[in-house]
């Protein structure tokens, strides 16, 4: 199918870009990599009045900022970029794990990572990425700008804090503390579809090797992405041994509660969450030992 | 640019290397412009959001769903598509793979795997079937069956399919 007829924006200055939204609210919607809205437009699921395309702001919206403390990725940072981008890749290897998984490169040649945040498909991988980092997203409007913790950011299925005037201008991330490991887990019947359920892992251990700080998040269970946090506390103290692991995988299996359609039930998706835990935890302990290894030679 | 729907954007665009000044409507999608407005239909479309990949060409060096992306968003690209591939009515290395490991047959979603191929390439050599298979995953095929491809891509990836499109 074709899109209905809208009116086309290319603003070259965020000024215009919030004066657009302004005046159009629920009639416009933002342009970014448009790997969500095109198709929604080309069937007709979301008919709008303006489109307003935020590709000519110029290059200080497609540049990362990684510091020493933080890294922010505003609104028109690619996911390809981040794939290709060593630095960012060191400074949050749990967003390239996940990236990976998100659709295909011709679509992440052009998909943002702000744009999905901002899309927030209660399957998709980066929303639960960032809900196990510490992760603040900044929302301009003519208005001025506010910034929304990633807890308050995700409301519904496809339903943020964003109000119809507001632009999500970047996301900045706390560089996790040293000594985090994580891990991005995630099943799909097919390399590259949405996947039936997926999990980002974030924990650290301390000298003894007991888990200090744990956080999972589960995708393609929620509404939203869901942090599982029975499974959490009960990682939390333990050296992720075989009888934890255990526990966490039930845990979590009774944390979520999926819905059912043609690609798999509910009771599928239950199980393949604990699974996934427990499968990332696996991999998060090996990853903590061999680094503790590393750093005894 | 203009609020108003008429008479639309005028843009500029480089097509296999050819340039283009064209007025188009706001909801003129990249792929309807180069098929309808252009009339070069090696661009197929399929699913028309984004999933099937037949549609696949190649925008400023990346590979990209021409059907989700608008005709007014590409002013200023450059952009190649499966006319042009060939040269001198002579397959390339790639197209020539596609034929001799019989990677096609009834050709709908050729166009957009050549594309998607040719811009992977570009990127790093494919040298075993994981490589291949991963290369090939972001575009279906519904007739023909994957075989053919793989080994089209790999016998491409080993003889270094390199540099622009000519």
């Amino acid at each position: 199918m074709k899109p209905g007829r809208f009116t086309y924006h290319a603003p070259t200055q965020l000024d215009e870009v919030l004066g657009l939204l302004a005046e159009h609210g629920d009639e416009a919607k933002v342009l970014a990599g448009g790997q969500s809205l095109m198709p929604m437009l080309n069937f007709r699921l979301a008919q709008i009045g303006h489109l307003v395309d935020i590709n000519r702001l110029g290059a200080r919206f497609s540049a990362p900022v990684i510091g020493p403390a933080r890294i922010t990725i505003p609104a028109l940072v690619r996911q390809r970029q981040v794939e290709h981008s060593a630095e960012l890749l060191a400074a949050l290897p749990l967003l390239g794990q996940a990236i990976r998984e998100v659709a295909h490169p011709q679509v992440r040649n052009r998909g943002t990572i702000c744009g999905s945040l901002a899309h927030a498909d209660p399957a998709a991988e980066l929303p639960a990425v960032m809900s196990v980092l510490d992760t603040t997203f900044t929302l301009a409007s003519t208005r001025g700008i506010r910034t929304v913790e990633v807890a308050d950011f995700f409301q519904f299925h496809w339903t943020t804090a964003l109000e119809p005037d507001e632009l999500l201008l970047e996301v900045t991330i706390r560089r996790p503390p040293p000594g985090t490991v994580t891990v991005f887990r995630e099943f799909a019947t097919r390399r590259g579809d949405f996947a039936l359920a997926g999990v980002a892992v974030a924990c650290r251990a301390d000298e003894s090797g007991a888990v200090a700080d744990c956080r999972i998040a589960a995708c393609g269970v929620a509404a939203t992405p869901l942090r599982l946090a029975a499974a959490e506390s009960r990682v939390l103290g333990s050296t992720l041994d075989t009888e934890t692991l255990a526990e966490v995988e039930s845990l979590a299996r009774a944390e979520v509660d999926p819905a059912a359609d043609i690609h798999a039930s509910a009771h599928y998706r239950r199980r393949l969450t604990g699974v996934l835990v427990k499968r990332a935890l696996v991999e998060a302990a090996g990853q903590a030992t061999g680094r503790r290894e590393a750093s005894h030679v | 640019m203009s609020d108003s729907d008429q008479p639309g954007h005028r843009i500029t665009v480089t097509v296999n290397r050819v340039r283009y000044e064209q007025v188009v409507e706001d909801r003129l999608t990249l792929a309807d412009f180069l098929r309808e407005r252009l009339r070069l239909t090696g661009t197929h479309l399929g699913c028309e959001h984004g999933v099937c990949g037949a549609c696949t060409v190649i925008v400023d060096g990346a590979a990209v769903r021409s059907c989700l992306m608008l005709a007014a968003q590409a002013d200023g690209a450059a952009i190649e598509t499966v006319e042009g591939l060939a040269r001198n009515g002579q397959l390339n290395p790639l197209q020539t793979a596609f034929k001799d490991n019989h990677a096609l047959q009834c050709g709908f979603c050729t166009s957009g795997f050549l594309m998607s191929v040719t811009a992977a390439l570009r990127e790093q050599p494919v040298r075993d079937q994981a490589r291949a298979r991963e290369v090939l995953s972001g575009n279906i095929c519904r007739c023909t069956g994957y075989r053919g491809l793989i080994q089209a891509v790999l016998d491409a990836g080993s003889a270094a399919v390199k540099g622009p499109v000519r």
